[in-house]
């Protein structure tokens, strides 16, 4: 049983047809790479796979783990093992990072059958992830994003995944925003959390991030289908000639 | 007019320290300038959102001549501090049995307005505002009676916070009081004080609050009304703030069945004036907050953060004015009010207003009505929070940032808790 | 550009004289007895050869205007209106007492003109040149109503609509603004003169702004002129209301009133620029301008935007509304309202949302000068039926000298809580950096206050239509010389 599947997945956003037909398969173990032209609807798909209001599938299927997932709330999809770094991470004031987190933590941990953490043992738990990725008590204690830098929010997001230890992640766009050193930190918090039960889909639109966390798979995704499948040779290709000779060929 | 105008007419009792020229002639001239108003109505600009039909309707007798109900205890639902002095009143009647006032240094005054008048007739003469245009006030002036008069000596600075708390009770018969508090903090001086309100029963409590802050002075006042599902509560707060004085003001609303407080503030120079507060209603509640900053000073700051929670059927009124006189300049006034409308049948009325003679300002005020934002509630259960306990977050966040405007900790800690416990019942109210 | 003081002052006192001229030479011509009474009105409905449903809708409107009192909430100051003291109806003027040629008018008027750069036709209709004089301009409207009418648009006087479209008018007249509506509304229903009619029809979008032809054929209009717009079914116009010019005029009470209806689909794009005769430093004299103007999207995915820059009359007193009636309906309204001197204005707007996803944009500039007391009021309403309603608002102020006043006064009505309402204000005075930063790069004062006005209002000025923005941005800068030390 592969880890997600997703089978002619077609959806529109405001009555607009975004995605066209998508197909993809991801076995655990494995690390995908999505690039492909702005509005090509990369977020789109992460959306849709996360379960947003908004995003309304017309057609296709998703199995996560041999689940429909898109039966699923997005709360239960999370819980489940699903987990999106966002593009652009949301600011909430007067919700507190740590409080936060630790509402999600064990909201999940509840879904695994583990017991709920305390505040110290959380305490411990987060700093300890926290330290790796670079991020201090201080921004654990102010509200969630908000005032976060770009880098800052990017980061913030790769913790998350840290602690929520997930089944299968989406990164969208998670390097961008980051300067050289936040991007080694990053992928190196990624990179950790690479392993044989996990599976990822990293989203981005450049090369440099492919030379750290090392796709198995690289897709390219133009107007809402995926036009070309490679290894990791073909993100090479394409920074080298552009999207416009894949997406050419394509329409040819 | 051809009704009766209520509260006067059933009005008998024997008011403390009649027969005293000067007092006789306030209630006497208040109680005429009532007759002749009467209860403002909507069209009355100040009243436009705040109906007083029901009130007038209820046929509220006066509790000084009724008080049949003992109460022996102070029931639940006041704030909860760990160490404060307390004074109680009961219908607006200062109760010594539950009251705790030991222990106040050197330099305070704290005792009941009836004991004070009864003390010594002249002590408290020409110490009253003139309230003609404030109708409720001026019903109040024309029955005063009782109420808290708390003195601090220029330099005081009190130990811990005084706890003014006032209990309404009512049996069969619904009750009327106009409790009449004053409180002068010389300059200087030093004080936080904490009122609650709460009660059961259907009573009117009409209470004026008059805050002389003085020169150099910090005063935090904070609020909690949580008054009883049948309670009618108006207040008006007339607070002159000195130059250089500190005020702290927040005030949380979230009992009562119509419930208005009014405050107005009068600013000296280089003064720092905060006004906060929150609001939280559910069932067929009315709540109304209505601000006046009277920027009548030079190089004042003046800030202000209301937030609202409506749910069910509720109502909230949220009505702010700056002015801002023509030789203030360098003034800083900002005032924001948020209100969160969570169920079909809420509705708020929200009228921020700025009038501004002087150029050299800075001034703005913003206003926001709407349910929770999706984007969040989104964020929130993408990483595994369940809806009700995301929306609980956001509400609780969104309530949050008016109450971390509350200077003075303990105060805020116990703030926080009420507004934890009303966030707690509306998710069982849920299930 | 050095612009003076002097010349401000001069064109005012041009126009008062102008003002108190008008009474003078009125003497020969048609017109009723002075004061107000039913006589009066019957009289003017006469002169106009109304059907008789019309002269009823006056009377009755006469009737319930003796019972209500004047309004008394906006926060402006004037002796109290003596309607007797007035007359009601004048035939035009006639030729004979017109200049006849530019020569004749005073040289200050047309400096301020040369400074706006209106284009000399224009020039001489705006000066009141007579009008066999100006033979030009007229074949051009006549070219203009050529190109409307092959399309089918009705665009013609009030009167003229009367006699020709019975059954619009009669259909629409009132439908917006009700009679009984507002004191100063239910006068100018009693004994409107004349005014502007608007039929677009389905479908069609009308091939030019209305605002060209209208300047030219705007001569007067008259004190209680009367407007009325119809958009139908997936139509669009833009209309162009007044000149950027100074315009004379010899009445102080102006009571119009303005009625749009968008059907289906229709938009309705209406701007004005109010530069009527705002009275002299003292505050003697100027224009009491009472204006009612609403509109009604009646329609699904309709749109009315009104844009207004007024910078003239000695009391403005206006909120161009919108009810928005059908889902997806759109209201915007952009103003720039310049008080200068002993100027008043209290302006501002309402939305009332009604219909479901209905969205509002308010942005209001006001700039206050001088003795000036300026008051943005408006009120957003959300009904209990207007699922997914969006507004914002965006009101800011700006003072110029230390006695003058800028006042806010936002109701906000909300009952249906999917709606979201933002509401921002700020008042502060004009930024000392940024005058030195222009003074640095050279600038005089008046240049650096007009360069950073035009910037604050930036964002209504850029909604009008491209001819009249450059005019309209000329006109701040005229319209607050004189106001930096
Ligand atoms: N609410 C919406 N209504 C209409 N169109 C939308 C909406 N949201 C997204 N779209 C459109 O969907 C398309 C795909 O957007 P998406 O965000 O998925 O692109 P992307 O591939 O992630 O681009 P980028 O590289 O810029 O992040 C775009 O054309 C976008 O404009
Ligand atoms: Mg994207």
């Amino acid at each position: 049983m592969s880890l997600i599947e997703i089978r002619d997945l077609h959806a529109t956003v405001d009555g607009k047809e975004i995605l066209k037909g998508i197909d993809l398969t991801i076995e655990a173990g494995e690390v995908h790479a999505i690039m492909g032209p702005n509005g090509s609807g990369k977020s789109t798909l992460s959306y849709v796979l996360a379960g947003r209001d908004g995003y309304e599938v017309t057609s296709g299927q998703v199995l996560f783990d041999g689940e429909d997932l898109l039966e699923m709330e997005a709360d239960e999809r999370a819980r489940s093992g699903l987990f999106l770094a966002f593009q652009y991470p949301v600011e909430i004031p007067g919700v507190a990072t740590t409080t936060f987190l630790k509402t999600a933590v064990n909201a999940v941990r509840e879904h695994r059958g583990e017991g709920a953490l305390d505040a110290m043992q959380f305490l411990k738990f987060v700093r300890e992830k926290a330290g790796a990725l670079n991020i201090n008590d201080d921004m654990l204690r102010r509200a969630l994003n908000v005032g976060f830098s770009g880098g800052e929010k990017k980061r913030n997001e790769v913790l998350q995944m840290a602690v929520l230890e997930p089944k299968f992640a989406v990164l969208d766009e998670t390097d961008s925003g980051l300067d050289i050193d936040a991007l080694k930190i990053v992928a190196d918090g990624v990179n950790a959390l690479r392993g044989a039960e996990r599976g990822m889909l990293v989203i981005t639109h450049y090369q440099r991030l492919l030379d750290y966390i090392v796709p198995d798979h690289v897709h390219i995704l133009a107007g809402g289908k995926i036009i070309q499948s490679g290894d990791k040779t073909l993100a090479l290709e394409l920074e080298e000639k552009g999207y416009a000779s894949f997406v050419g060929a394509e329409a040819a | 007019m051809a009704q009766p105008v209520p509260f006067l007419e059933d009005f008998d009792a024997v008011l403390p320290g009649a027969g005293t020229g000067w007092l006789d002639r306030l209630r006497a001239d208040a109680q005429e300038a009532f007759r002749k108003s009467g209860l403002p109505t909507p069209r009355t600009e100040a009243w436009k959102y705040t109906n007083l039909r029901r009130l007038a309707r209820t046929g509220f007798v006066a509790a000084e001549a009724n008080q049949t109900t003992e109460v022996t205890t102070v029931p639940e639902g006041i704030v909860a501090l760990e160490d404060a002095y307390v004074a109680v009143f009961v219908n607006g009647r200062f109760a010594p049995s539950l009251s705790s006032l030991d222990g106040l240094s050197e330099g305070v005054e704290a005792t009941s307005l009836a004991a004070k008048l009864s003390a010594d007739r002249t002590s408290l003469e020409g110490q009253f505002s003139d309230v003609t245009d404030l109708p409720m006030a001026t019903l109040n002036t024309g029955l005063l009676s009782d109420g808290l008069y708390l003195k601090l000596d220029d330099g005081v600075a009190l130990d811990k916070p005084l706890h003014l708390v006032s209990i309404g009770t009512a049996g069969e018969e619904p009750v009327s009081f106009h409790p009449r508090h004053l409180i002068v903090a010389g300059a200087g001086s030093v004080a936080t004080i904490v009122e609650s309100h709460v009660g059961s029963g259907a009573y009117f409590s009409n209470s004026v609050s008059e805050v002389s802050v003085g020169d150099g002075a910090v005063l935090n006042h904070y609020k909690l009304q949580n008054e009883g599902p049948e309670a009618y509560h108006l207040a008006a707060n007339l607070v002159r703030i000195a130059d250089r004085a500190v005020y702290d003001n927040f005030v949380l609303q979230v009992g009562g069945n119509l419930a208005r407080n009014e405050i107005r503030s009068e600013l000296g120079e280089r003064v720092e004036c905060r006004l906060n507060g929150a609001y939280l209603a559910c069932g067929e509640q009315h709540i109304d907050n209505t601000t006046f900053i009277d920027h009548a000073a030079p190089n004042s700051s003046s800030r202000e953060v209301y937030k609202g929670v409506l749910d069910e059927n509720a109502r909230g009124v949220f009505q702010g004015k700056i002015l801002v006189r023509q030789d203030s300049q360098k003034t800083d006034g900002h005032q924001l009010n948020k209100t969160l409308l969570l169920s079909p049948g809420t509705e708020i009325d929200t009228k921020p207003e700025l009038e501004i003679y002087a150029d050299d300002v800075q001034c703005s005020h913003g206003a926001t009505t709407g349910e929770l934002e999706e984007e969040p509630l989104f964020y929130l259960r993408a990483r595994g929070i369940d809806p009700q306990t995301a929306r609980g977050m956001l509400v609780a966040a969104f309530v949050g940032e008016a109450l971390d405007e509350i200077q003075a900790e303990a105060p805020r800690a116990a703030f926080q808790a009420v507004v934890d416990d009303w966030l707690e019942s509306r998710s069982e109210r849920q299930g | 550009m050095a612009v003076s003081t002097e010349t401000l002052e001069q064109v005012n006192s041009i126009a008062e004289d102008g003002y108190k001229h008008g009474f003078v030479t009125d003497i020969e011509q048609e017109s009723a007895p002075k004061g107000l009474n039913e006589d009066i009105i019957r009289f003017i409905s006469a002169k106009k050869e109304e059907p008789e449903w019309l002269l009823e809708w006056r009377l009755k409107a006469y009737r319930h205007w003796l019972t209500m009192p004047e309004p008394e909430w906006a926060k402006v100051d004037f002796p109290p209106i003596d309607y007797q003291d007035a007359y009601y109806y004048s035939a035009p003027k006639s030729d004979a007492d017109k200049p006849k040629s530019l020569d004749e008018v005073d040289p200050k008027l047309l400096e301020t003109y040369e400074k706006l750069g209106i284009p000399l036709r224009e020039q001489e209709v705006l000066a009141g040149v007579a009008v066999d004089a100006v033979f030009d301009s007229v074949s051009v409207a006549t070219t203009y109503k050529k190109k409307l009418e092959e399309v089918g648009v009705i665009f013609c006087s009030f009167s003229e609509a009367v006699q020709e479209h019975p059954e619009l008018v009669q259909k629409y007249l009132g439908s917006v603004v009700p009679y009984a509506d507002n004191k100063h509304a239910c006068l100018n229903c009693a004994v409107f003169t004349d005014g502007s009619f608007v039929y677009i029809p389905k479908g069609v979008r009308c091939p030019m702004e209305l605002s060209t032809y209208f300047r030219i054929n705007a001569e007067n209009t008259g004190q209680f002129e009367r407007t009325l717009i119809i958009a139908d079914e997936g139509s669009y116009v833009s209309y162009l209301e007044g000149c950027t010019a100074p315009q004379r005029d010899e009445h102080q009470l102006h009571a119009a009133v303005v009625e749009l209806v968008a059907l289906d689909d229709a938009e309705i794009k209406y701007s004005t620029v109010q530069n009527w005769y705002p009275g002299d430093e003292e505050g003697r004299g100027g224009i009491y301008n009472f204006v009612t103007k609403r509109g009604a999207c009646r329609g699904k995915n309709s749109k009315i935007a009104w844009t207004q820059v007024e910078t003239g009359s000695a009391i403005t007193w206006k909120y161009p509304s919108c009810l928005l009636i059908g889902d997806n309906s759109v209201g915007e309204f952009y103003s720039v309202a310049i008080t200068a001197n002993r100027q008043q204005a209290d302006t501002g707007t309402k939305m009332i949302h009604i219909g479901k996803n209905t969205s509002s944009t308010i942005i209001s500039k006001g700039i206050s000068a001088g003795r000036a007391d300026q008051s943005y009021r408006g009120l957003v309403k959300v009904m209990a039926s207007a699922e997914g309603a969006r507004n914002f608002t965006q009101c800011d102020s700006l003072l110029i000298g230390d006695q003058c006043g800028a006042h806010t006064v936002p109701y906000i009505e909300t009952s249906n809580p999917s709606a979201r309402v933002e509401h921002e204000a700020t008042t502060a005075k004009i930024s000392e950096d940024q005058l030195f930063y222009c003074l640095q790069r050279g600038l005089s004062a008046e240049e650096a206050v007009s360069v950073i006005v035009n910037g604050f209002c930036k964002e209504v000025m850029k909604t009008l239509p491209m001819e009249f923005a450059v005019e309209a941005q000329k006109l701040i800068g005229i319209s607050l010389e004189g106001s930096v030390g």
